[in-house]
């Protein structure tokens, strides 16, 4: 495969140092396709104190084709489908934005940061969306919430 | 007629690139322009435009890259950049030629870098080895891979380079707006080096791509919607005008479609009410009104209700409210006239009583329009079939009365006028639910009468049998004619009022 090379190098890459706050392992020994990233809740985001799983998955013909974010972990976030996958498709996961030279780890950290401030005006959840915009502290309230709940266990 | 001189004027005002047009194939002229030979009674002689007209040409692919090019070549020469620069300069400022040199003068470097064209780093765009180098891509290494970088520096392996360039091309359907693969870089793949990198089988598709984008750019120029045709419309309407105009034109391909939506032939009917009607049709919203003018709802708790007996005394399943489904007052205030109601005109009642009324009258109302809608399209569905019939009937006719193939030709033409009279007819009673009424509707209507009385007489000789039709070719070829003549004058009459503003739509209806 053309692109293992490159994988490789990228995994090898962020299992030496990873974004801050995350950890990088592959879901499959035998598959370089799909890893797996435990993201901290960032401290200074709402989410503190939760432990988050999120699926990468590499389409075949990556790096032209930008990666797959998919949060297994349940959370509360205008940028996240609430809904059994979990889809993140913004900013360079976009494919018209996504550039072949952009790197995995990149992304991940685009996704802790939408943690730490999420962008509502670009949002797959547009009731949550509306509800950051307009009632902050019942927003607050719910993705703390949900955060004990369901990312309470590491 | 000053409404055609208004058109005119405003095609001619926006459309410089009309004045070149002498050299771009006057073949595909759609429209017979006058040739002005400076003798003014020529004009008389020719046929006016109607008023429902509009002024449009056809564009061949072939014409389309011509004119692509001669504005490259023309804007370059006024800026000095070379023709590929240019281009991109062109496609990023959507086209609008004024605006572009007019902005290039004024702030030459800002143009050039949002169009991705700055000079900031050396370098030439050519395929070379180099030393030292590993593809941020593909992370492969080696003195002998063959690399590419634009003048943004970024290099990578040619290998991909063009999987990059084919996967936008093929599969995002990308061409004038690629960037280069580099991360944050805005720079735009020039032509030249697209010619270098991309393999032979994607070029096609790459000029294709091109010329697609420069058609949708264009705010004067349209697609065809007709399937698999490849010609483009130009057409001087602006968006604005599309509620005092309604734009039908005539691709080669033989497609009647209105550019301001690109839908079929809508005439008279504008685009905005064409849009409105349309969602009316599909929406759920006459399901619910289907609700309102059967169903009530109880007086107290407002549950739907319908009434599946005969007893007027209902009994909500819901609150238990007692009531009278006649009056919709109170059951108990019935005193002994139990199951015959005769207070219809007491006051508790009345108010829940106008409100039903004013929804069955809407929807009845609706009703009939949406009837003869549906009916003319239906018909014309049934006419189409025929016309697949006509063709089999034309032989036979020829067969079975010594007659040529040119003298049958009345049998297709009558078909397409009905085809085309229906379609019209159709869109007048989407229409007509929109209007306000005045005298100027009475006028519409009769003119609709007239036309669809016209065009049913039509219609009914086709159910006449072969034998029988050679005999009726002098009064089919009248009746042809006469729904033509009547459809024109219904066009022509709702056109004008239209752009007069004479004609008035009910606001939110």
């Amino acid at each position: 495969m053309a692109n293992r090379k490159r994988i490789v190098k990228e995994l090898s890459d962020v299992t030496r140092s990873p974004p801050p706050g995350t950890r990088v392992q592959l879901l499959d020994e035998s598959d370089v396709h799909i890893w797996e990233v435990l993201m901290d809740g960032p401290p200074e985001s709402v989410y503190v104190g939760g432990h988050f799983k999120i699926k990468v998955t590499l389409p075949t013909d990556y790096p032209f084709k930008p990666p797959l974010l998919s949060f297994t972990t349940k959370i509360y976030h205008p940028n996240v489908s609430n809904d059994d996958k979990g889809s993140m498709c913004l900013g360079m996961l976009r494919s018209d934005e996504w550039k072949p030279a952009n790197r995995i780890s990149a992304a991940i950290e685009m996704a802790r940061n939408l943690l730490i401030a999420p962008n509502a005006d670009d949002a797959v959840e547009v009731s949550i969306a509306d509800q950051f915009k307009n009632d902050r502290a019942e927003f607050e309230k719910i993705a703390k919430d949900w955060t004990k709940r369901y990312a309470g266990k590491a | 007629m000053d409404s055609d001189d208004e058109i005119n004027s405003v095609q001619s005002s926006e459309d410089d690139f009309m004045d070149d047009e002498d050299s771009l194939g006057e073949d595909f002229d759609a429209v017979e322009e006058p040739d002005d030979f400076g003798f003014s009674q020529d004009k008389d002689i020719k046929p006016r435009k109607q008023a429902y007209e509009v002024d449009f040409k056809v564009w061949g692919p072939g014409q389309i890259q011509d004119q692509q090019d001669k504005q490259v070549e023309e804007v370059s020469a006024v800026i000095g950049q070379p023709t590929e620069s240019t281009a991109i300069l062109l496609r990023h400022a959507r086209w609008n030629k004024e605006r572009l040199i007019e902005s290039y003068m004024d702030k030459r470097d800002e143009v050039l870098e949002s169009s991705g064209l700055s000079e900031d780093k050396e370098g030439s765009a050519s395929i070379t080895k180099a030393d030292d180098f590993m593809c941020d891509i593909c992370c492969e290494d080696g003195k002998d891979l063959d690399t590419f970088a634009m003048k943004c520096g970024h290099r990578f392996c040619v290998n991909c380079y063009r999987t990059y360039l084919a996967s936008k091309i093929r599969d995002e359907g990308e061409a004038a707006r690629i960037k280069c693969p580099g991360e944050g870089c805005e720079r735009i793949v020039d032509s030249k080096s697209l010619k270098l990198l991309v393999t032979e089988d994607l070029k096609d598709r790459y000029h294709e791509l091109l010329t697609r984008t420069y058609v949708d750019d264009m705010n004067n120029l349209k697609w065809c919607p007709a399937p698999d045709c490849t010609y483009a419309v130009e057409c001087g309407v602006k968006q604005k005008d599309l509620t005092k105009i309604v734009p039908t034109v005539t691709c080669s391909c033989g497609h009647h479609f209105c550019f301001g939506c690109s839908l079929n032939d809508h005439q008279p009917a504008p685009c905005m009410l064409v849009k409105k009607w349309m969602k009316k049709c599909e929406d759920d919203s006459e399901t619910a009104n289907w609700i309102s003018a059967n169903t009530k709802e109880c007086p107290k708790c407002h549950s739907t209700i319908e009434k599946n007996g005969g007893c007027n005394h209902m009994t909500c399943r819901k609150c238990r409210h007692e009531f009278c489904w006649m009056c919709m007052g109170v059951w108990s205030e019935h005193g002994t006239s139990w199951y015959n109601c005769n207070r219809y005109e007491e006051k508790s009642g009345s108010d829940a009583r106008d409100a039903q009324a004013k929804s069955r009258q809407s929807l009845e109302r609706y009703l009939h329009y949406y009837n003869r809608y549906a009916n003319h399209e239906q018909s014309a569905k049934l006419d189409k079939d025929i016309y697949l019939k006509t063709e089999k009937k034309m032989t036979q006719l020829q067969s079975s009365s010594n007659m040529s193939w040119i003298e049958v030709q009345f049998l297709q033409e009558a078909s397409q006028a009905l085809q085309q009279c229906r379609q019209t007819l159709k869109w007048t009673y989407a229409f007509a639910y929109y209007l306000a009424r005045n005298n100027l509707t009475e006028i519409f209507e009769d003119n609709q009468k007239d036309l669809e009385m016209a065009v049913e007489n039509l219609s009914e000789m086709f159910e006449k049998s072969t034998d029988q039709l050679a005999g009726l070719k002098v009064e089919m070829l009248d009746k042809t004619s006469y729904c033509k003549r009547r459809r024109i004058i219904l066009l022509n009459d709702t056109a004008e009022n239209l752009k007069s503003g004479m004609i008035l739509i009910i606001p939110n209806s």
